[in-house]
């Protein structure tokens, strides 16, 4: 403190020279700067340990469970109560490699695919036109919001039988279980992205006389994206499960995953009701992963995606 | 002893002030008319803010946090509408950094500089040799097609700068735009704006709480009292551009701003 009047000026430029020289100032050199931000040379040196890193513990738990798998079928279970649990291999031999069998449950795990993909499909078009409309007019937001709320609370069990009574139970009334059961994930987390641009980027659109339509196009959309596909992996889970449970009451056309659950169910053949369970888990996990990828493709350079799964 | 000497001069520059007061009447680039800002929440922001700016002066307004000196600014660009008084001032061509860089995060760097000739619907060539030239300017050349989130915080408000710069505004509007950089990055910022000052030659209008950043750029410094905002002080600042790093640790520069440290502390109390 008491130095400060004795230094000349040439000394204080020197003084400021120093950070920089050192690299202390990101702003003196940006090119320095710029390795440290680079997100390339640093985690690809360490991706095979952090590969290893991920996929071990899984793969240490699946074991144990499939430890404690052949435990319940050979040691819990009397042989005559042992088709509960069948051991693993006897439901891949039965369920996964018998080609008649399993095909059978690939062609059903696909139209209920498709009927998932379908549902979703109209889900996401309602989903984002409503959200844009509320997002616009706060009286269309006062209005929807109830009823997508509503919406929300109503068992998708309870609502099931009247669907089928009103649409029949075919494909269309299937597709409508989709639809109402991802329809308010989608609803709420554009509407929330759309509101989620900052004050100050707004001030910046209204400091600049952009119109409506630009706000909307160049701020809110884009702002709204991670939102939005968090949204979409929520609802992409939620239209396979719609497919599967509306496809388990409405037996007319061609029959969906639902359907082999059900019959698998009632001929006690519990190799077939694991494949099929197994395969359900697997075309949701399928989709999730899907919209995480789609969502790493359209969003992942300038937004910090999480790590999948 | 020392503080009786800053007290007097003190006095001596409070004089000064009443004749800036009267400036304000000239026509400036920037100039507000007893400006009155008060909420409906009935928050008494600023009170008869007469002040005026002319192109080559760079003025900063100091104040404790919460005092209303955003608000001004806020008025000065037409976000908001004053309760009393009036503005004038060239909107159309009107620069304004905010606090934070508000850029958005999809956009490159390139794209975040281009938005303003975007909205104003320029076409694609003129945007590109503006934000070429404007990057230029603050040194970001190289760093076109990276992301705000790879950007460290001194950049990205280089970023914002020059994204305000592409439009050549007469009148610069700062609100507290270095406040949350760290204190090297910060001085560099500042010589960097004042060097911006002195190219471009514009009118700024500038906000911080931070004397020595006040001092250092400005032409004069205005000190505004906590809430209801008032201008109890001003100082014009005598250094001659372009001003060195090493002003800092000028006597001459520690003097003033230990004068208009000791206006900002009578001001608060």
């Amino acid at each position: 403190m008491t130095t400060i009047p004795d230094v000349t000026r040439p000394a204080g430029e020197e003084l400021d020279g120093r950070p920089g020289s050192d690299g202390q100032s990101p702003d003196l050199a940006p090119e320095e700067d710029a390795l440290v931000h680079t997100p390339g040379p640093l985690p690809g040196a360490s991706r095979p340990k952090t590969l290893a890193r991920l996929a071990l513990p899984p793969v240490v738990l699946g074991g144990a469970l499939m430890g404690l798998w052949y435990l319940i079928s050979y040691v819990l279970l009397e042989p005559h109560r042992r088709f509960l649990l069948q051991p693993p291999h006897q439901v891949a031999e039965v369920g996964f490699l018998d080609w008649d069998n399993y095909s059978r449950i690939l062609k059903a795990l696909w139209n209920s695919t498709q009927v998932a993909l379908i549902g979703l499909g109209i889900a996401i078009t309602i989903g984002l036109i409503l959200a844009t409309m509320m997002s616009q007019a706060k009286m269309v937001e006062r209005a929807v919001f109830p009823f997508a709320v509503t919406l929300q609370a109503i068992p998708i069990l309870a609502i099931v039988p009247l669907i089928g009574f009103w649409w029949g139970y075919g494909t269309t009334a299937r597709v409508i279980v989709c639809i109402i059961i991802s329809l308010f994930p989608i609803i709420m987390n554009t509407l929330f992205g759309l509101q989620s641009a900052e004050r100050g980027m707004h001030d910046l659109f209204t400091l600049h006389h952009a119109n409506r339509l630009t706000r909307l196009r160049k701020l809110m959309f884009p702002c709204a994206l991670p939102a939005v596909f968090a949204g979409l992996r929520i609802s992409a889970g939620l239209s396979v499960i719609g497919a599967i449970v509306g496809d388990f009451f409405f037996g007319k056309g061609e029959a969906g995953i639902g359907q082999l659950l059900r019959r698998y169910a009632n001929l006690l053949d519990g190799e077939q009701l694991l494949t099929a369970v197994i395969m359900s888990s697997a075309l949701g996990v399928v989709v999730f992963w899907t919209f995480g990828w789609i969502q790493k493709l359209v969003i992942g350079k300038w937004h910090e995606t999480e790590v999948l799964g | 002893m020392v503080a009786v000497e800053i007290g007097n001069r003190r006095h001596s520059r409070c004089k000064g002030e009443t004749d800036l007061v009267t400036t304000a009447s000239m026509n400036g680039a920037l100039s507000f008319e007893g400006i009155g800002m008060t909420f409906p929440d009935g928050t008494e922001a600023l009170r008869e803010i007469t002040l005026s700016i002319s192109k080559g002066e760079f003025v900063t307004i100091v104040g404790p946090s919460g005092c209303g000196k955003s608000t001004l600014l806020r008025i000065a660009s037409g976000l908001l509408e004053p309760t009393a008084g009036s503005v004038e001032v060239d909107r159309d061509s009107l620069g304004y950094v905010f606090q934070d860089a508000t850029l958005l995060p999809w956009r490159t760097v390139r794209q975040n500089v281009e938005l303003f000739s975007e909205l104003h619907g320029f076409g694609s060539d003129e945007r590109r040799s503006l934000s070429t030239a404007a990057i230029e300017l603050v040194g970001l050349t190289g760093f076109e097609d990276h992301y705000p989130k790879s950007l460290s915080g001194g950049m990205r408000m280089r970023t914002s700068l020059a994204r305000t710069l592409t439009l050549k505004p007469p009148v610069f509007l700062f609100d507290e735009p270095f406040g949350a950089v760290d204190e090297i990055t910060r001085e560099h910022l500042n010589e960097e704006t004042q060097r911006l000052f002195q190219s471009e030659g514009f009118a700024g209008l500038f906000i911080t709480h931070s004397i020595g950043e006040a001092v250092f750029m400005s032409t004069k410094v205005y000190v505004m009292s906590a809430r209801p905002g008032r201008i109890v002080a001003g100082f014009d600042v005598p250094f001659d551009y372009p001003r060195k790093p090493g002003l800092r640790f000028d006597p001459e520069f520690a003097l003033l701003s230990g004068e208009v440290s000791l206006a900002l502390r009578g001001s608060s109390s």
